[in-house]
């Protein structure tokens, strides 16, 4: 890391200019507990690491209308567990958000360095995706908006170009009666990283599904919405029948690897299993059980 | 390459130091400051002996740049006992005997420290996970968690 430099950046046209100019040799650094690692052990050896955690807006949690949250890039899960709405309203992102490594991580950590990573089994990524959450990008060329379901392209590899940075996570306007939840699945109930990981976000009017979101995390090269498991809970009352044909979407839909965690048959089996018992949850917090 | 110059400020005192771009805070900590409390054992993250207190968070030295610290105000295990007199937890540490080789202590003191500031009245659980990042190989959990949570005790009586 000795031909290493560091540069804070004040703005947002500044991280960005300063990447550009790097011509691929630059890192953006928020919370840095995946990057400084990468580069300690030789992983990824940037030319300039560029902290962005000193722009304001990339440190800031702004309720920008009632019950809609946009969360700045680089602030860090103890700072989201401290916002009180945010966590009411968002349960699910915040259980996986706050699964991520231990107190000293979560000090630095942020939501949109878990995203950045590139990670399958990023815990926060299945549950932003359920959620709904957009995010938005600054580049040479002005500000533009993705679904985060289409953020990864395959391990450790995002749509972000030369130049772009992920700015902040734009959360949709919370509807009432409406819930998210997280499962995941590790040999160990803490530090670990996912064998399978579950985010799911519904709404329910008078016992009847009026909107649902399924994803799923480490079953596949990047985390995957699952489309059509969403759709058939939709106009539904989520009777077991309805979940184990969501859960049979969703184990069609795994495409996992065998390594020292899973295998891919106990993965896919999992993912049904997470898939039910985090519906249940997201209907039991909608009804304040 | 030219040195950074940050000014920073540790255990409420003015600091200012030359560091090189790649430079942890651990490393300008303890090589270049003399503060040797803070240890590094892992060097990842992952065993929190390296713990200290970074603008009211709790975070690993060691995963933080020491170029990082500009403008920031950091609390050390050096900054604990004040006036000689040892910190609630520092003391409690001794009498209950939760620490044997001591590597860990440094960290589990700014950890239980960093608990007790952001909730003064945590449960046996709470305590447990918030500790989680700290790993001790010789002395157990049982004593140092018992030891927080008479510290805890103790204030509650106090306050």
């Amino acid at each position: 890391m000795s031909e290493t430099q560091y540069l804070a950046a004040k703005t947002i046209d500044e991280a960005v200019t300063a990447h550009s100019k790097a011509n691929g040799s630059a890192r953006f650094l928020a919370g840095g507990t995946d990057l400084l690692v990468q580069i300690k052990s030789g992983i990824k050896k940037p030319k300039l690491v560029i902290d962005i955690k000193k722009i304001v807006e990339l440190n800031t949690i702004k309720e920008v209308s009632d019950n809609e949250f946009v969360v700045g890039a680089s602030v860090s899960g103890a700072n989201l567990n401290r916002n009180n709405k945010f966590t009411k309203l968002w349960p699910g992102v915040i259980e996986a958000f706050r699964l991520i490594g231990s107190e000293q991580i979560q000090g630095r950590a942020s939501l949109g360095g878990n995203l950045c990573n590139g990670s399958p089994a990023g815990d926060s990524v299945p549950a932003l995706i359920a959620a709904g959450c957009i995010a938005i990008i600054a580049g040479p060329d002005g500000k533009k908006e993705i679904p985060i379901e289409n953020f990864h392209k395959g391990p450790g590899k995002t749509v972000l170009e030369n130049g772009e940075m992920l700015v902040s996570l734009k959360f949709p306007k919370r509807e009432i009666n409406s819930s998210d939840a997280y499962l995941r699945m590790t040999p160990r109930t803490e530090m670990d990283i996912a064998v399978v990981g579950c985010g799911v976000n519904i709404t329910l009017e008078n016992n009847v599904c009026t909107a649902a979101r399924v994803s799923l995390g480490a079953v596949a090269p990047t985390p995957l919405l699952i489309k059509d498991a969403s759709d058939i809970m939709i106009g539904t009352d989520l009777n077991s029948d309805i979940l184990d044909k969501v859960a049979n979407l969703c184990i069609k839909a795994c495409n996992p690897i065998n390594d020292k965690r899973g295998t891919i048959d106990y993965r896919t089996k999992v993912a049904g299993v997470l898939l039910k018992r985090s519906v249940l949850i997201a209907i039991d917090r909608i009804k304040g059980n | 390459m030219s040195k950074i110059q940050v000014s920073t400020n540790i255990n409420n005192e003015s600091v200012e130091y030359l560091c090189e771009p790649h430079d942890t805070m651990l490393n300008v900590l303890r090589n270049q400051l003399d503060l040797t409390g803070s240890k590094e054992s892992c060097g990842s993250g992952d065993c929190g002996s390296c713990s200290i207190i970074l603008d009211g968070e709790l975070v690993c030295s060691c995963l933080m740049l020491a170029a990082e610290a500009e403008g920031s105000k950091l609390e050390t295990i050096e900054g604990m006992s004040e006036g000689g007199k040892l910190h609630a937890l520092q003391q409690k540490f001794l009498e209950k005997a939760a620490l044997q080789c001591g590597i860990c202590t440094p960290g589990f003191l700014m950890a239980s420290k960093a608990l007790l500031d952001h909730n003064p009245t945590p449960t046996e659980t709470e305590v447990r996970f918030w500790l989680a990042g700290n790993l001790c190989r010789c002395t157990g959990y049982d004593k140092i968690v018992k030891a927080v949570l008479e510290v805890a005790d103790d204030m509650k009586e106090s306050a």
